[in-house]
């Protein structure tokens, strides 16, 4: 396409950290944490806003990160699986899916944690239907969910001890 | 995958959004909640030249109560109406909301978005077909309203011009003694239904005043189920009328095969759906809490 398209100045936090950046409007918002960012533990699985593994908080709210254009986050912040650590302590959520062994090859468990932030944000005593519903927008097919499940209720249970 | 490169316009106002489209031309396209939209362009089966963004343009989204009828803003998120309880008032309109796709999406979809697309998959249109919907739409010239029974023309066609946009969606409370279900069988969350069925139900005693029935994913539009509206109203809920408006429901619906069922698979289907989601809205009609879940494969 000869005709050139205007870039698009936005301004986002990521984690925490601010960042300024120029993109072209069809940029994904997975591609500028990526590609641009460095913020390689978002995947991509499906591309095809099915199987969640790019799935990021975006002021709070889970959301799809390969069906979001980057201009669309102007202004906003968003938490990825890299900002789940704090002081180089693990997130509850994440030695949680360890110690339950959530996971095998853990290509999609980004994605599951971020969900289960949300999740546990709103929702300190979660039953199994909340959990399904919560994790029914990611995909796993490795470890047929059992351990996910196990994960997120300890996860909760730990959290609840922590407040 | 990348969708083909385009020019961005960010909306201050829905007003300006009109102006937009209507000095870009017939390339350029509204993104709202992009759910639908931004899966397409990345298969390139939509490669509009410019998007106007209206995700942008505060005071869209909303849930008010008004004279009898709750108003949509265009831009509301599926989420916030799920966890409405305003909208919760008309539990159909729950279970839609609660229904659509994944957390994910429904954070990011819209209800002015899934009516402006019209897939034929698509969960409002069904459910508001069986309430007394308008459709406010804003162009160049002002406002106007459209029942939804008339605003969905086709497949992804609708009253819409190139250059107007919805700017809210009004929902008149159903009266007393009215209760609904809303039910769709799906393979798994994220994808859409493989056959879904709406039923609003007025009842006086075990007689229904009043019968609405949509079925959804089994035309090129949701379809209104008029032949099994009429084998209930007017009469007892009992199997036999219940039978008649499922056979009606079943002979109304025009399913193509595809991957997700043959034709006679999905007819069998929403007839099923339909038997259930009349069950649920009896339930509802006399003041039960009933929770409705769709059915997964």
């Amino acid at each position: 396409m000869p005709e050139t398209i205007e870039k698009v100045s936005i301004q986002l936090k990521v984690n925490g950290k601010s960042h300024s950046v120029s993109v072209e409007p069809r940029t994904l918002l997975v591609e500028l944490l990526r590609e641009h960012l460095d913020l390689t533990g978002t995947h991509v699985g499906c591309d095809t806003t099915y199987c969640g593994a790019c799935t990021v908080l975006m002021n709070g709210a889970a959301v799809k990160s390969c069906t979001m254009f980057a201009v669309q986050a102007d202004g906003a912040e968003i938490t990825t699986v890299e900002g789940l650590e704090k002081d180089g302590q693990l997130h509850p959520i994440q030695r949680a899916f360890g110690d339950a062994y959530g996971l095998q090859c853990g290509y999609c468990t980004p994605g599951f944690m971020l969900s289960a932030m949300q999740l546990l944000a709103h929702n300190q005593q979660p039953s199994d239907h909340d959990i399904r519903k919560a994790i029914a927008g990611n995909t796993c097919r490795c470890t047929g969910y059992q351990n996910i499940f196990k994960a997120i209720q300890l996860a909760a249970q730990n959290m609840k001890g922590a407040r | 995958m990348y969708p083909r490169a385009f020019h961005y316009h960010r909306a201050g106002s829905l007003q300006e959004a009109v102006t937009m489209l209507s000095q870009l031309g017939d390339d350029a396209k509204l993104l709202a909640g992009g759910q639908s939209l931004i899966p397409l362009m990345k298969l390139r089966f939509a490669n509009p030249a410019h998007l106007v963004d209206l995700n942008f343009v505060s005071g869209t989204s909303y849930i008010k109560e008004e004279n009898g009828s709750l108003l949509f803003g265009p831009l509301t998120r599926h989420a916030e109406i799920e966890n409405s309880a305003l909208a919760a008032k008309i539990p159909i309109l729950h279970d839609c909301a609660a229904g659509i796709a994944d957390v994910q999406v429904r954070n990011r979809g819209t209800i002015g978005g899934s009516l402006a697309e019209a897939d034929p998959s698509g969960d409002w249109a069904v459910v508001l077909m069986t309430l007394s919907t308008d459709v406010r739409c804003l162009g160049r010239n002002g406002q106007r309203t459209v029942a939804l029974n008339s605003f969905i023309k086709d497949a992804y066609t609708t009253e819409l011009a190139h250059d107007e946009l919805v700017s809210e969606v009004t929902v008149k409370m159903p009266p007393k003694g009215s209760g609904g279900a809303y039910l769709a069988f799906k393979r798994a969350a994220p994808v859409y239904p493989t056959a879904s069925a709406a039923v609003q139900l007025t009842m006086e005693g075990d007689t229904c005043k009043d019968a609405a029935i949509a079925l959804g994913c089994v035309g090129l539009t949701a379809i209104k189920a008029t032949d099994a509206e009429a084998a209930l109203r007017g009469k007892a809920v009992t199997e036999k009328s219940v039978a008649a408006a499922v056979e009606a429901a079943r002979t109304v619906a025009d399913p193509q095969p595809d991957m997700r069922g043959s034709a006679d698979y999905k007819r069998t289907l929403v007839g099923a759906l339909v038997k259930r989601a009349i069950a649920a809205a009896v339930r509802r009609a006399r003041g039960e809490q009933v929770e409705v879940n769709h059915l997964y494969a």
